[in-house]
């Protein structure tokens, strides 16, 4: 029987502007009502920008890792390997030496988890947590013996080198004007996009044009389709003449890179520390939650990198009034959401919204400010909540996480 | 089918390829691989380190046990972190206001640990039995969310009571303390007992229950157990209960032994040691006991490097290596084993001299 494909009506890059959209309107509604400005300024803009990078980079390296069907818990450890690479290759050859040692180390990692998950068979998870711990133990010692006679300090590394940054500086001067202006929702998305063009690294227009780039590679080019089937049935791909164990190698060398990437943008972008001890901080695993809640797609990942990315900025440069005023933001969507229920007469679902928003909005009307203790785990309750919400209707690749040994069903 | 060779071949193996990497390592860093082995076991006879290795191999057997009861359902909970942590806090703050007779009072501590571990195992139980979230993920989000509960509550505003420089909860009275076992020069938990007993009762559960038996069932294969009545997302539900319960005491022995307070200086990670030793030993309780006191003894003894100028991180190195070659090592041998078995029949077979034209099978 012939598959009826339903015609799309907006295509996808409109969908995600759309979205995006929503989200400054919301943050706009939100700022003029709680009169807090830090949720739309440039300078949140600017951190959340920062702060997403590692976890963009790393739901990157998860997607290639699983549409070649290897669950790589692994990437916080291959993100810790990267953070150390980078600061060591960025004290010695300058800041692009220090992201190709990041690239490396990370790969390592990548290739260690390959040599476990693909040639013996190991379970994912458990490699995976194997190399968490190895790379965490590999950074420590590595600095130990490398570091401490350079910074006196077995935790860090010596001051390393930043990425320089540029601005699109007429574009910048002009946003920032529109800004000072005060104008609902205008003033919003010219103090966010402003935000997002000054001071940009090398590194983050290399971060941010990996995710059209891997879209392409992965479902518009030959070794894409066979990588992917990889993910989604070996047996009939290997049948078909493609080789998986090849395939899940090179996913795996890459998506170890990446992860390393990650962890170079941690080290080498302004703002941030150089090689510090527990400095990713779990970001590996939010990066995964932000590539599932992506559904497993470069779009998608991105829209999730950027809210934890965001929460996390946000909680950051505002603290906890900055945390409230989200609350009221999030009240707002949840009323956009029931209404779109009420439309599609999803009862229980809009009934559900509605104690959630009411829940939300008692939190913000009887409290002046949040318990500073809890304010850093902003983007770890964000990721609770958007998976409990959001993880339905997803799709992970079919053999995603499957062992897969040549010649056995 | 498990033969001594598909049992201890395996970690066997882990641990001399591990010894092999570490030494190659230390080389390369200009230590001496014999001289700073030989610095870790002398360590283990000087003072109390025996004791000490002893004591925190309780802990790490408890960590390891509760890992193990999620691996039977095929519940990967890496959140014994998270779990334990709250169970820990909590319990230090009601432990600290109760007043009640000794015994009493260790019981209603007990019961308490028990139940705020399974109340935050319960968090991505019910989310992955509703919502379908990945436990990984949710649990991994919830480990981190515990230290700023920790925080939250230790603070002088909430339940925490200043003392010098360190804040941590109140202290538990004598009654509700768990004595200690004098040996030489150090003191060995109480709580080792307890630990010995809840051992017996997972094994006694897995092994001679009908409810041991139908978690192994759902693990192996939920449509299977489905098909014989066994509802996997209660079984889901209640192994991840349980698994939260047992990880609710894995702080017990130190704070009912040691500390009486918990502060956001206590220690930390045990719950991610419990996963290592949960695989070195293969889920079964004698296993997760030697896995424990090698973790232990890794741990402790080296300390001792620093003495000889050799960074104690390379028993970390050694432990990530350990984990991830042992269960290599039971890969190669299961792969091996079956080669042998497969030339036995077909030597066998050969022998008989039968083949399709003379009638025989296949």
């Amino acid at each position: 029987m012939p598959v009826k494909r339903q015609k799309r009506r907006i295509p996808g890059w409109a969908k995600g502007a759309i979205w995006g959209l929503l989200a400054v309107g919301v943050l706009a509604i939100a700022s003029y009502a709680t009169g807090v400005n830090t949720l739309t300024s440039t300078n949140t803009a600017h951190t959340a920008l920062r702060l997403a990078l590692p976890i963009l980079l790393c739901a990157l390296g998860g997607l290639w890792a699983e549409r070649a069907g290897v669950i790589n818990i692994g990437l916080e450890g291959m993100m810790i390997l990267g953070t150390w690479g980078a600061a060591w290759g960025a004290y010695h050859g300058g800041v692009w030496a220090g992201l190709i040692s990041a690239v490396v180390f990370g790969a390592l990692g990548g290739l260690l988890h390959a040599v476990a998950t693909v040639t013996f068979n190991v379970n994912h998870i458990v490699s995976g947590v194997a190399i968490n711990l190895l790379g965490l133990g590999v950074a420590k010692y590595l600095a130990n013996l490398i570091f401490t006679p350079l910074s006196g300090n077995p935790r860090q590394s010596p001051p390393v080198p930043k990425f320089d940054t540029y601005s699109a500086t007429f574009l910048s001067d002009w946003l920032a004007d529109l800004e000072k202006m005060q104008r609902v929702f205008i003033s919003d998305l010219a103090g966010i996009l402003n935000g997002l063009i000054t001071e940009v690294a090398p590194l983050t227009m290399i971060a941010i044009a990996l995710v059209p780039i891997s879209y392409f590679v992965l479902w518009r080019t030959r070794f894409g389709l066979r990588l992917r089937s990889c993910g989604e049935n070996p047996v009939a791909a290997e049948s078909l003449g493609v080789n998986v164990y090849l395939h899940k190698y090179v996913a795996m060398l890459i998506s170890g890179g990446l992860a390393g990437m990650g962890g170079a943008s941690l080290v080498l972008l302004a703002g941030g520390a150089d090689y510090l001890e527990n400095q990713t901080n779990n970001r590996g695993y939010i990066g995964l939650a932000a590539m599932i809640f992506g559904n497993w797609r470069p779009g998608g990942l991105l829209g999730g990198a950027a809210l934890f990315g965001y929460a996390d900025g946000l909680q950051l440069a505002g603290g906890g009034t900055a945390v409230l005023a989200l609350l009221y933001g999030a009240v707002i969507l949840l009323a956009v959401i029931v209404a779109v229920q009420l439309f599609r007469r999803q009862w229980i679902a809009a009934a559900l919204g509605v104690f959630g928003a009411a829940l939300l909005y008692a939190i913000y009307w009887t409290n002046d400010d949040l318990p500073s203790d809890l304010i850093p785990y902003t983007a770890h309750f964000v990721t609770l909540i958007v998976l409990a919400v959001a993880s339905q209707r997803l799709r992970p690749p079919k053999a995603d996480g499957a062992l897969y040994r040549r010649g056995e069903d | 089918m498990s033969s001594w060779r598909t049992r201890l071949l395996p970690p066997l193996l882990a641990i001399v390829f591990a010894v092999i990497l570490t030494a190659i390592a230390l080389i390369i860093s200009g230590a001496d691989p014999l001289q700073a082995y030989g610095t870790m076991i002398g360590q283990l006879f000087k003072g109390s380190t025996a004791v000490d290795t002893v004591n925190l191999a309780t802990v790490y057997y408890l960590s390891g046990l509760a890992v193990a009861i999620g691996f039977q359902m095929n519940l990967f909970n890496i959140g014994v972190e998270g779990q334990y942590r709250f169970a820990a806090i909590v319990t230090a703050i009601i432990g600290g206001a109760l007043r009640l007779p000794p015994v009493i009072h260790v019981i209603a501590i007990l019961l308490v640990a028990v139940a705020s571990g399974m109340l935050y195992a319960a968090i991505p139980a019910v989310l992955k039995v509703t919502r379908g979230v990945s436990e990984v993920i949710s649990t991994i989000m919830l480990n981190a969310i515990v230290g700023g509960i920790v925080a939250f509550l230790v603070n002088a505003d909430q339940f925490g009571v200043q003392t010098g420089n360190n804040i941590a909860t109140r202290e538990i009275a004598e009654t509700g303390r768990i004595p200690g076992i004098p040996i030489g020069s150090g003191e060995l938990f109480g709580f080792v007992l307890i630990a010995a007993l809840i051992g017996a009762a997972y094994w006694f559960m897995l092994n001679r229950t009908r409810f041991g038996f139908e978690l192994k069932a759902s693990g192996e294969s939920t449509t299977a157990a489905a098909a014989g009545g066994v509802n996997a997302k209660k079984m889901t539900l209640i192994a991840m209960l349980l698994s939260g319960g047992v990880a609710g005491l894995v702080a017990m022995p130190e704070l009912l032994g040691r500390d009486f307070t918990y502060g956001i200086t206590s220690t930390q990670m045990y719950g991610f040691t419990g996963i290592a030793v949960a695989l070195l030993g293969r889920n079964h309780p004698a296993g997760i006991a030697l896995g424990a006191l090698l973790w232990a003894f890794l741990d402790r003894s080296a300390v001792s490097l620093e003495q000889i100028n050799v960074s104690k991180e390379i028993a970390v190195i050694m432990q990530g290596v350990i984990v991830l070659s042992v269960v290599i090592a039971y890969e190669i041998v299961r792969r091996a084993d079956l080669a042998a078995e497969q030339r036995r029949v077909g030597r066998a077979l050969a022998g008989k001299g039968s083949s399709v034209s003379e009638g025989g099978a296949v």
